[in-house]
């Protein structure tokens, strides 16, 4: 049977009620997963990687999310919504699997009953008890720097991502095995403007080297773990991040190279310091904009 | 080509962006990139489907557009895209001369045939 259309195809794919575009599989997000935790690892220490994750994925989308109605290409600016959303449903996943175990901090007390963990979690913690780290919520910038930001991020989380697929504990495996396909594609995109970007016009050649220069520092702290992420991984749960560091620094050196963009010198390792929920100013700002709704109007539909 | 640069809500040509994304940047020309037009090939379907047009830097750039705007929905497995420029078109003041001629050759269209009941996709 043929489709007139490619819409048609899919109209036909989700009952043939022309109702597909309003969204389909809103279900829990964990609904028929076996969400036991395997012997052996501690559901609190699971609890808190998954919010390091789920944070790093949360707050770049919403960076990312700042870009609509404001892209300098309406492709350019669907592409960025796209990005943003596929971090979000990874961030939905990761705060389902915190909430699972019981990292609920003081969310739980915050939101009413009938939001979900994943919900209370993204909306109602302060920026204290956020584990993202500093790369991500860092203000955007400009176009070049947000390409840059956006290359550094996905080829970070792409490095870690494809080692968690082999974690002990299930859940997360499957987020990772989904996510590995999303940041690929992330990766791509981003090191494709990087690319076009640094090797295009004398503008564009240093805005996007500006961009390098300001998101460079933020490396410091990406490869240093903490001790939650240092007894996960010895249980095989967890990646230690200083084992990412040679394939992300040989990524970011290839593309930049290529580019014709100069590579900083890698910043010295400082402790963690979003992990542990220190943050700058602007992650306040941030969640204002992302939370303000939700803790006024808590449970609101429309 | 048209030159009127406030048609497309100041999207500007040059992806430089401002500062802080809420800032207004006066737009450059969007004409600069070419038009392309996207088909797209369902995961039922058989062949590529004309599915939009949109405009890009260059040929790669215009699948990763196409594929951001026109398969978001999972609508497709195959994308193809052309330069709107390359498409040579029947013109519309050819019309008469190129399809009138084949409205009244009833004979071309295979019905003067008994179709057996069973035999399928006809």
């Amino acid at each position: 049977m043929r489709e007139e259309t490619v819409y048609d195809a899919l109209d036909h794919a989700h009952g043939g009620e022309g109702q597909w575009a309003f969204g389909t599989g809103f279900d829990e997000p964990l609904a028929g997963v076996d969400t036991t935790v395997p012997t052996g690892i501690d559901p609190a220490d699971l609890g808190e990687y998954c919010l390091m994750l789920g944070d790093d994925a949360l707050v770049l989308a919403q960076r990312l999310t700042q870009w609509v109605t404001a892209a300098p290409e309406l492709e350019e600016e669907v592409a960025v919504a796209n990005t943003a959303l596929d971090l979000l449903g990874q961030a939905r996943l990761l705060l389902a699997r915190a909430g699972s175990v019981g990292a609920l901090g003081r969310s739980r007390e915050r939101a009413t009953p009938s939001i979900p963990d994943e919900d209370a979690l993204a909306y109602f913690r302060d920026p204290d008890e956020f584990r993202n780290t500093g790369l991500v919520e860092a203000p955007g910038g400009d176009f070049g720097q947000t390409m840059v930001r956006l290359l550094v991020a996905a080829t970070v989380r792409l490095a870690v991502f494809a080692q968690l697929r082999t974690s002990r504990d299930p859940v997360l495996a499957a987020i990772a095995a989904k996510g590995v396909h999303e940041l690929t594609y992330h990766r791509d995109h981003a090191a494709r403007w990087v690319l076009r970007l640094g090797d295009g016009t004398p503008t564009s050649h240093s805005r996007a080297q500006a961009g390098v220069d300001a998101v460079w520092p933020l490396l410091a702290e990406v490869f240093s773990p903490t001790d939650v992420e240092r007894r996960l991984t010895a249980a095989g749960v967890a990646i230690d991040p200083a084992g990412t560091r040679a394939e992300v620094t040989a990524v970011l050196t290839q593309v930049l190279e290529q580019a014709t963009l100069r590579v900083p010198a890698w910043p010295a390792d400082v402790p963690p310091r979003g992990r542990t929920g220190q943050h700058s100013p602007e992650l306040t700002t941030l969640l204002a904009e992302l939370q303000g709704l939700a803790r006024q109007h808590p449970a609101a539909t429309w | 080509m048209s030159t009127d640069l406030t048609a497309e809500g100041g999207h500007g040509a040059v992806p430089t962006g401002p500062e802080v994304p809420v800032a207004d940047q006066p737009a450059v020309s969007r004409r600069d990139w070419p038009l392309y037009e996207v088909f797209v090939r369902g995961k039922r379907g058989l062949n590529h489907v004309h599915v939009g047009s949109l405009h890009a830097p260059d040929d790669e750039m215009a699948v990763h557009a196409a594929r951001d705007v026109y398969t978001r929905r999972n609508e497709g497995v195959s994308i193809w895209v052309v330069q709107a420029a390359d498409i040579t078109a029947s013109s519309p003041d050819e019309k008469d001369p190129m399809f009138a001629p084949s409205g009244d050759k009833v004979y071309r269209h295979p019905t003067f045939y008994e179709i057996p009941e069973n035999v399928p996709h006809i």
